[in-house]
C-alpha cells in the first residue's frame, strides 16, 4: 500500500518536471504561432487557439534566412562527408592494427577533444586571417572538421572493434585484399556507427555559433545559429518580433531534434564509454 | 591475432597472404591516417602552435599594421597575472564551474534515482522531455531563455507575480551581475542534466537486481543500500559525468556571449571565454590574448587528466 503511493507520488514528480523541461520548448512553438497582438498582451497565452502561420512565411519569405540555411547546408554537408570518411579511416587504423605511434595517436585524438574551443579561436582567427579565408566556406569548414573528426573517430573506433576480425580474415583467405575485405565485409556492417557519428557530426557542425561568429563577419555568410542571433537582435532595435523570432527558432531547432532523437543512445555512450558497462 | 609459425617476430594483424619472408612494418595503418593527421595539424595543430609562441610575443595593435612582433618572454603572463581584473575574472570562471557542475550533477543523479523507482510510463514522459531540452542547439536555448524572461511580456515574470507579494513585471534578469549568472546557471544546467540523468540512469540498471536483494536480506535499509551498494557500483560513471561537466562549465562561451548581447556586455559580466575573446578580437591584443588562452588551456588540460585516462585504460581493454 505504502508503496504504490509512493510510486504514484513519483510518477506525479516526474510528470511536474518534465513539464518544467519541456517548457521552453513548448513555449517556443506556442509563441511562434502567435500574433504581435496576442504577443504584446500583458497575460501570456499559453495555447495558441487563434494560432496563425504568418509568423513562418515572414521567415521563410526573408532572404536572409535562405541565404543563412544554403550556407549551413553547404558546410554541413562538406563537413559531414568528408569527416565521416576521415575517421572511418582512422578507426580502422586503430582498431585494426597495432604499430609504432599508434598509441600517440590515440591519445592525441582524446585530449584533442579537451582542449577548449574558447581558447582557440584567436589563433584560428589569426589563422584564416593569414590565408585569406575568413568569411569563406572552405576556412570555417576546415576548422570545423579538425573539431569533430578526433570524437567520430574515437566513437567508430568502438564500431570497428565490434566486428569480429575473423570475418575480415576469411575474406581475404578467399582471396580479397586487405581493404578489400574491409570495404566488402566490415564496411557494411558499420552501417549504424556511421549513422550515430554522421549524426553527432551533423549536430555539432549545424548548431556551432562561437566560431562561426569570429569567423563568418559577413552578413551574407552567416549560418543558421548567426542569423537567428542577429534575427533577434536587429528587432532588439524597436519592438522585438517574438513571434519571428520563435518561428526562426523552430526552424533552427528542428533538424537537430529530429537527428537527435535517432542517436541519443549512442551519443551518450560515446562519452562516457566502457564506465556504463560496469 | 594471426601468428604464423614461421614467422614469430609478427606483431599486429597483418593480411594471412603476405609472404612469411619479407615481414615489413606495415605501411597500410599510416596511410588510413594521413587524412585526420592532416586535418588535425592544419586545424588545431597549426593555431596551437601559433599560440605558444605569441603568447610570448608582444602583439597588439601596432604589430597588426605591420611592425615586427617581438619576443617579450614571459611579459605577457607577467602582466596577466599582476591584473587583478584577469583575477576577477578567473575565479569567477571556477566559480561559476564548480557551481554549474555541482548543481547538474545533484540533479542528474537524483532525476536518475526518481527514473528507476517510477513506472514506466511516467518515465519516458520525463525521458522525452529531457530529450528536447538536450537537443536544443544553444542559440535557439538562449534566444528562447531571453523570451521567456522578457521583462513586459516574459512568462517568467507574469507567473512569479502570481504569488502573493511578488511584483515582478518590467523586472530585467540580466542588469544585476549575480542575477546575469544565475540566469546562465539556471539555463545551462536544464541544458546539461538530461545527459548526467541519462547516463546515471544507464549506470544504474547495470546494478543487478541479486545485489539488491542480498543488501536488502542483510538488511540494509534504502539509504544504507543506496550508499554502500548502489553509489560504489556506479562510482566511475560518476566521476567521468562530473569531469565532462566540469571541463564543458569552464569553457561556456557562447551562452555567455548571447547572454551579453540580449542583455549587458562588460567586464562584470565576463567570464574566461568571453574575457579571451574581448582581448583578441575586441581589442587586438593578441599576444596578451593567446596567453589568457593558454592560462585556459592548461586550466582546462589539468581538469581533464582523469577522464583522458580513463578513455586510454578503455582503449588499452579492447
Amino acid at each position: 500500500m505504502n508503496r504504490t503511493i509512493l510510486r504514484a507520488g513519483g510518477a506525479t514528480l516526474a510528470v511536474v518536471l518534465a513539464a518544467i523541461w519541456a517548457f521552453p520548448v513548448y513555449w517556443m512553438i506556442n509563441t511562434s504561432f502567435q500574433t504581435p497582438a496576442t504577443i504584446n498582451k500583458l497575460t501570456p497565452t499559453f495555447v495558441p487557439l487563434d494560432g496563425t502561420l504568418k509568423n513562418y512565411r515572414e521567415v521563410l519569405a526573408d532572404n536572409s534566412f535562405t541565404a543563412a540555411l544554403g550556407m549551413s547546408l553547404t558546410v554541413t554537408a562538406i563537413a559531414l562527408v568528408l569527416c565521416v570518411l576521415y575517421a572511418v579511416l582512422a578507426a580502422l587504423a586503430i582498431a585494426r592494427f597495432r604499430f609504432r605511434g599508434r598509441k600517440t595517436f590515440v591519445l592525441a585524438i582524446i585530449v584533442v577533444q579537451m582542449l577548449p574551443a574558447e581558447a582557440m579561436f584567436i589563433a584560428q582567427y589569426k589563422m584564416l586571417a593569414s590565408a585569406n579565408l575568413l568569411n569563406s566556406v572552405i576556412g570555417v569548414t576546415v576548422i570545423y572538421l579538425a573539431m569533430v573528426v578526433p570524437f567520430t573517430t574515437w566513437m567508430l573506433r568502438g564500431f570497428v572493434a565490434g566486428v569480429p576480425i575473423d570475418l575480415e580474415e576469411a575474406a581475404m583467405i578467399d582471396g580479397c585484399t586487405r581493404m578489400g575485405a574491409f570495404r566488402r565485409v566490415t564496411f557494411p556492417l558499420l552501417a549504424p556507427g556511421l549513422v550515430a557519428s554522421g549524426v553527432f557530426a551533423f549536430v555539432q557542425v549545424w548548431n556551432e555559433f562561437a566560431l562561426a561568429s569570429i569567423i563568418l563577419t559577413e552578413n551574407q555568410k552567416a549560418t543558421l545559429p548567426l542569423w537567428l542571433r542577429d534575427f533577434a537582435q536587429t528587432s532588439n532595435l524597436g519592438v522585438t518580433e517574438w513571434g519571428q523570432v520563435m518561428a526562426g527558432s523552430v526552424l533552427v531547432a528542428i533538424p537537430v531534434i529530429v537527428f537527435f532523437m535517432i542517436v541519443q543512445g549512442r551519443m551518450a555512450q560515446g562519452l562516457v564509454g566502457g564506465a556504463v558497462k560496469g | 591475432m594471426t601468428t604464423t609459425v614461421t614467422a614469430p617476430e609478427a606483431t599486429g594483424a597483418q593480411a594471412p597472404d603476405a609472404p612469411p619472408s619479407r615481414k615489413r612494418r606495415p605501411k597500410l595503418p599510416y596511410a588510413l591516417l594521413i587524412p585526420a593527421i592532416a586535418t588535425l595539424l592544419i586545424g588545431l595543430g597549426y593555431p596551437v602552435t601559433w599560440q605558444i609562441i605569441n603568447s610570448f610575443k608582444e602583439y597588439g595593435l601596432a604589430q597588426q599594421f605591420g611592425q615586427p612582433a617581438e619576443f617579450v618572454g614571459i611579459q605577457n603572463y607577467l602582466d596577466l597575472f599582476t591584473d587583478s581584473v584577469f583575477w576577477t575574472i578567473a575565479l569567477r570562471s571556477v566559480a561559476f564551474m564548480a557551481g554549474t557542475a555541482l548543481l547538474t550533477m545533484g540533479i542528474g543523479i537524483a532525476l536518475a534515482l526518481l527514473m528507476k523507482a517510477i513506472p514506466t510510463w511516467s518515465r519516458i514522459v520525463l525521458q522525452v522531455a529531457m530529450l528536447l531540452a538536450w537537443a536544443m542547439p544553444i542559440v535557439a536555448q538562449m534566444t528562447v531563455a531571453n523570451w521567456l524572461i522578457d521583462d513586459r511580456n516574459g512568462v517568467v515574470n507574469y507567473v512569479l507575480s502570481l504569488i502573493p507579494g511578488v511584483d515582478l513585471v518590467g523586472h530585467n534578469w540580466l542588469e544585476q551581475p549575480l542575477s546575469f549568472f544565475l540566469v546562465a546557471m539556471t539555463i545551462i544546467t536544464w541544458a546539461s542534466v538530461p545527459f548526467v540523468a541519462f547516463s546515471v540512469y544507464a549506470g544504474l540498471t547495470q546494478v543487478s537486481d541479486e545485489v539488491l536483494e542480498a543488501a536488502s536480506l542483510d538488511g540494509a535499509s534504502r539509504s544504507q543500500t543506496l550508499r554502500m551498494v548502489i553509489m560504489p557500483i556506479i562510482r566511475p560513471v560518476l566521476v567521468i559525468l562530473l569531469l565532462l561537466q566540469l571541463i564543458w562549465d569552464l569553457r561556456v562561451f557562447a551562452q555567455i556571449q548571447l547572454l551579453q548581447d540580449f542583455g549587458a556586455g562588460g567586464e562584470r559580466y565576463d567570464l574566461l571565454g568571453t574575457y579571451i575573446y574581448g582581448l583578441g578580437i575586441g581589442q587586438s591584443q593578441f599576444g596578451m590574448a593567446a596567453a589568457a588562452a593558454m592560462v585556459v588551456m592548461a586550466l582546462t588540460l589539468a581538469v581533464s587528466w582523469g577522464y583522458v585516462r580513463s578513455m586510454l585504460k578503455e582503449d588499452s581493454e579492447s
